[in-house]
């Protein structure tokens, strides 16, 4: 019965049923439908989480090698090594904190100007380590797995980023694992602005690790080699201000109506180990301290302690040329601010939230 | 009495572990397609035990791990194993150096369906990444089937229904 002739190992049973060609329609069906949905996004996206959870063991077995060596390596070293190594951690921990001491100086600053300049503050994002297993997957596309995920409380289209700029972001949520994708991805785009001088526009991965493409430049736009990019924070999900890569070429010899511009990631793309996710603060979106509008130059106390607050406590105390910055802060703070009327203050804070909005759609 | 399965499906694992496993990333266009070529082995060696159903799940595990859109390798996989089952009597005779360009012929149609299916969804890409990994592997089949020669010779000398 079999189209086939029958050769010793797949004697009579093998096509018992059907024939490989009526099973190859049956798969290839089954295949095309699968492949719409989950293109359409419908009905899959579950599915989709529970088979990559189920695939999460296989995924740790294959970083254990690479996590044991990094335990071996952590556990075997010498005591010398360790100390030379704590001691040079120490050391950049004094001069982060250093930094961190001026950073607050500024951030007061940059919060008083902001009120003056009737802006919204913005509010520092708390942020979360996770680790990449060492898995590679697809070679054409820059997906990576992370050893964190809903349960602890990561959330599809959550920025990543690294020590040194924006990484990427989640594309699914599995649980205990989650999947993200890289800025350099072809899929991704990422919304930037030029620190220098403020353009707008986008960031396409470009499938190489090292290279990132501005397309959308015409070629009067003001933008040249060297030119760091940062997130501009439109579209919402990267939080606004942090690096994402610095220009290196800029190409208008084409004669197309478009600038060529290649730019260079400013995280370690290739050598990531650790990321952060990003939770974006509450109402670090949408209602920030907007009080100010009708006084001359009263910053709010609200908008003025938080971010100190938050960020320095540890700092304050320990260093004794800490004290003028958080009094620098605290000192100007009380000073003008006028007692208006609760009722009416409310009110007005609603009408600068709505001139706001719509200062933003214009921009 | 017949020779268990487990280890063909032991052997698929490792497979795709292999392809999971971290590379440089110079060395990761290079890196051989492991599940497709033993895809091929066991379509060619055991077509009546593992056919076009086996390697449609085996595909459907390749999607999960590589977190491609779901059916892609599956479908490539098992026109693959179809492709393979109908000519295994052929392939099966010829000497090794055919039986090498055959199977890179054929690994070759796999790798243009993907790309087919990835352009339809508009992520056609021609890089290094696309072709090399074929290449790598019809470099490596001569060893790999000498290699799997030996774990299923072992197990037919258990199998009674292997005359």
């Amino acid at each position: 019965m079999s189209p086939f002739p029958s050769s010793a190992d797949s004697e009579g049973r093998a096509y018992r049923n059907a024939s490989p060609g009526l099973r190859f329609f049956l798969t290839a069906s089954l295949a095309l439908a699968l492949m719409f949905l989950d293109h359409r996004g419908i009905y899959l996206a579950q599915v989709r989480a529970y088979l990559g959870a189920a695939m999460y063991p296989l995924q740790i077995a294959i970083d254990s090698p690479s996590a044991g060596l990094g335990w071996v390596r952590e556990n075997l070293a010498l005591r010398a090594t360790l100390q030379a190594e704590n001691a040079a951690l120490r050391s950049q921990a004094l001069s982060n904190r250093a930094e961190l001491q001026r950073m607050a100086a500024l951030q007061a600053e940059n919060a008083r100007f902001r009120a003056l300049l009737d802006s919204k503050t913005r509010v520092p994002n708390r942020v979360v380590v996770a680790e990449i297993l060492a898995v590679d997957m697809d070679p054409l596309r820059h997906r990576v797995i992370l050893n964190k995920g809903g349960r602890e409380g990561a959330s599809e289209g959550q920025a990543l980023i690294d020590a040194l700029g924006v990484v990427g972001q989640i594309t699914r949520d599995q649980g205990d694992s989650a999947e993200a994708i890289l800025i350099t991805d072809p899929d991704h785009a990422v919304p930037i602005e030029v620190v220098r001088n403020g353009l707008r526009t986008i960031a396409v991965g470009t499938g190489d690790l090292e290279r990132l493409s501005l397309p959308f430049l015409t070629r009067n736009a003001d933008i040249k080699a060297g030119d760091l990019l940062v997130t501009s924070g439109l579209g919402g999900t990267f939080p606004p201000g942090y690096p994402v890569g610095t220009v290196t070429a800029v190409d208008g010899s084409s004669g197309d109506a478009f600038l060529e511009i290649a730019a260079r990631p400013a995280a370690n793309l290739d050598r990531l180990h650790e990321v952060l996710l990003v939770f974006l603060q509450e109402g670090s979106a949408a209602t920030p301290g907007l009080e100010p509008a009708p006084v001359l130059a009263s910053p709010p106390v609200e908008t003025a302690t938080p971010s100190p607050a938050i960020e320095t406590p540890t700092v304050v105390n320990p260093t004794p040329n800490a004290d003028t910055p958080p009094e620098a802060m605290v000192e100007p703070a009380p000073v003008t601010v006028p007692e208006p009327q609760e009722a009416q203050e409310a009110q007005e804070v609603q009408e600068v939230q709505e001139v706001q909005e719509v200062q933003e759609v214009q921009e | 009495m017949r020779a268990p399965r487990w280890p063909v499906w032991l052997l698929l694992l490792l497979a795709l572990a292999a392809e999971l496993l971290p590379l440089p990333v110079a060395m990761q266009p290079l890196r051989p397609a492991w599940t497709t070529m033993v895809v091929i082995y066991w379509a060619l060696m055991w077509p009546g035990r593992f056919g076009v159903f086996s390697a449609f799940l085996v595909g459907l595990c390749v999607d999960v791990a590589h977190g491609s859109l779901l059916g892609q390798h599956a479908l490539s996989l098992s026109l693959l194993a179809y492709l393979v089952v109908r000519l295994h009597l052929q392939l099966r005779v010829f000497p090794l150096w055919q039986l090498t360009l055959s199977v890179f012929a054929l690994m070759f149609i796999e790798a243009f369906v993907l790309l087919w299916i990835d352009g339809a969804t508009g992520r056609a890409e021609f890089g290094p990444g696309r072709w090399g990994p074929v290449v790598a592997a019809a470099l490596l089949w001569p060893a790999l089937m000498a290699a799997m020669d030996r774990v299923r010779e072992r197990l037919e000398r258990r199998d009674s229904s292997f005359a």
